[in-house]
């Protein structure tokens, strides 16, 4: 599946903050500038946008970033590979399972550590869970957004279930740092698979709840249809990945085209739609919420078939050995020791692991000097991507259009400034 | 004071001006709708059915600071955005309230480096902290019963009666 790059052309180029701020030339039209944001209920977060108007229409939008700057990659220099994953969870805070998982993925590739089963199967089934926590969160807000309160209402509903099935498995809530170097922190309590069950009875009819309210809306249909379209070429070409690459058309999704975890044997389809516009990203993303609901069913199915085993690796140079075993074992001791004071030490080298988070392609890339802890850590955010085809999009709708517009790129500044 | 049994059944009710003044401010304490980063989150999450905020009065965020009474610094404080929120405290009108909700608001949280504000009391005046990271929806409501018990020791010229120690 090859696609063309379409030459960078003047019209997908990116303003700067400074370029919409200068005076109008002489014998141009006058123009307006706004500025929109850092504090501004619909930007989600603190992302400031200098908005170029000709009356109401958007002539032009600079994203100024860097208002939730936080230094992560850097931090993450300075702690050993163990307490780095701590980080991640803070970067994309709406996901932070699947940033754990791109995270653990590369350290185990620089390792070269096998992961057991049935750590795999809970992780994809988390992340699953993951993805539509994520997606109600997105669904909530962009539904206020246009003022249409229930859809909030309903969506953190369902999304404290989710939340509730976290806090069962790992103690927390949002920040779980539940995945691990070589599996899992711990292994998942005996309720947990009825917990699941009973969230993956509920939600196909409550995802049919939010559709009812919003599918076939007027409202929702008159400003969501045909406003902030891209096609599939500028897409490329601007970087953009996940539901919005996959409503302009193109079937590009990591889980199937570069699987990992073992998603190449799970049944589910890619919903894709066609013209890459608000209203294509709201189905798309609602569609990928019932197929998560699929790899959930799947995930726990399995896991209820093979039984209890292990949860974690048994190298106890990257795993630490059980509590029980510390009492009498001296080498379990010295193990214990070792990895929480000094860390384990990988191999020279580098590694980037890309997974499929809810906002795209999110891919962390370590390079490893010898030492316990990371010598430099990348991570390539989807959001921060994204967020440079909102100019493109944005021009010629109007003022208003502009806050569906953010809503429906579903960026997470978090990620996005790092 | 008698004056309940001199005016028989009214429906009159006496008390002093201070306690109707705290009572009201407390009741209708409207919050700035301002989220940072991961906390926002949560305080979302407690405005939301589940744990629903608006049985204390807080359930209208006010997206102007000039009509919100309380500014809840949900996540961390960036040196970028430090003077944003400044700016934003500076703006709301009196009397006001902080709370600093999240180990990054309140102290930096696990981002000891160049980039995040060590608590955002170098910044603004905070009245009530709140612990975790990020704090769960029942912490910040918490909190904010806290915050409503303090302004109800508020006197009117601006002080507030220390609670008494036992």
């Amino acid at each position: 599946m090859t696609i063309e790059v379409k030459q960078f052309v003047r019209d997908l180029s990116i303003p700067s903050p400074g370029d919409i701020t200068r005076p109008a030339l002489a014998g141009e039209r006058e123009t307006m500038v706004l500025n929109m944001g850092p504090h501004h209920p619909s930007t989600h977060g603190v992302l400031r946008l200098v908005v170029e108007l000709d009356g109401e229409t958007v002539v032009n939008v600079a994203p100024d970033i860097g208002y939730l700057h936080t230094g992560i990659e850097k931090s993450m220099e300075s702690k050993t590979y163990q307490k780095a994953l701590v980080m991640t969870d803070r970067t994309d805070y709406l996901a932070p399972l699947s940033n754990n998982l791109s995270y653990v993925l590369a350290v185990e590739q620089l390792l070269g550590c096998a992961v057991p089963e049935r750590a795999t199967t809970v992780r994809v089934l988390l992340v699953e869970l993951q993805r539509i926590a994520s997606h109600l969160v997105w669904l909530g807000t962009h539904a206020l957004d246009l003022a249409a309160m229930s859809v909030f209402l309903y969506g953190f509903r369902e999304r404290e279930q989710i939340l509730d099935i976290f806090e069962l498995v790992s103690g927390a809530r949002m920040m779980t740092s539940y995945f691990r170097v070589g599996g899992l922190a711990y292994d998942v309590p005996p309720e947990f698979p009825a917990a699941v069950q009973a969230f993956l009875a509920i939600m196909p009819e409550r995802i049919d709840e939010y559709e009812a309210l919003l599918t076939r809306n007027p409202i929702w249909l008159e400003r969501t249809r045909g406003i902030g379209a891209i096609d599939t070429e500028s897409a490329i070409a601007l970087g953009v990945t996940g539901p919005a690459l996959r409503a302009t058309g193109f079937a590009w999704d990591l889980r199937k085209d570069m699987p990992y975890c073992g998603y190449e044997t799970y049944e589910f389809a890619v919903p894709v739609a066609r013209n890459g516009d608000i209203y294509d990203r709201y189905l798309v993303r609602v569609a990928e919420m019932r197929e998560s609901v699929k790899l959930c069913t799947q995930a726990l199915d399995r896991l209820i078939a093979h039984g209890p085993g292990p949860y974690v690796t048994s190298d106890r140079k990257i795993a630490p050995p059980p509590k029980s075993e510390i009492t009498h074992s001296m080498e379990s001791l010295i193990h214990h020791f070792k990895l929480w004071t000094e860390g384990f030490k990988p191999p020279r080298g580098d590694t980037l692991a890309a997974i499929e988070s809810p906002r795209g392609e999110l891919a962390t890339y370590i390079v490893s000097d010898g030492s316990p802890k990371p010598y430099r850590v990348h991570l390539r955010a989807p959001s921060f991507v994204n967020l440079q085809a909102l100019p493109h999009m944005a021009r010629g709708h109007l003022v208003a259009d502009l806050v569906a517009l953010i809503a429906s790129m579903d960026p997470v500044l978090g990620e996005v400034d790092r | 004071m008698g004056l309940e049994q001199k005016a028989g059944d009214l429906g009159i009710v006496t008390t002093s001006l201070e306690t109707v003044v705290n009572w009201s401010r407390s009741n209708a304490m409207w919050p700035l709708l301002f989220g940072l980063a991961c906390c926002a989150i949560e305080m979302m999450g407690s405005q939301s059915a589940n744990y629903d905020l608006s049985r204390f009065g807080m359930e209208i965020n006010r997206a102007s600071p000039r009509q919100a009474d309380l500014m809840i610094v949900a996540g961390r404080v960036s040196r970028k955005m430090a003077p944003v929120v400044r700016r934003l405290y500076d703006q709301m009108s009196d009397p006001k309230w902080v709370i600093a909700m999240g180990d990054c608001a309140a102290c930096g949280g696990v981002f000891n480096n160049y980039a995040i504000v060590q608590g955002v009391d170098e910044v603004i005046p905070v009245d009530v902290y709140v612990a975790g990271c990020p704090p769960r929806p029942e912490a910040l409501i918490d909190g904010i019963v806290q915050l409503h018990a303090k302004v109800h020791r508020m006197k009117l010229d601006g002080s507030i009666r220390q609670p008494v120690r036992v």
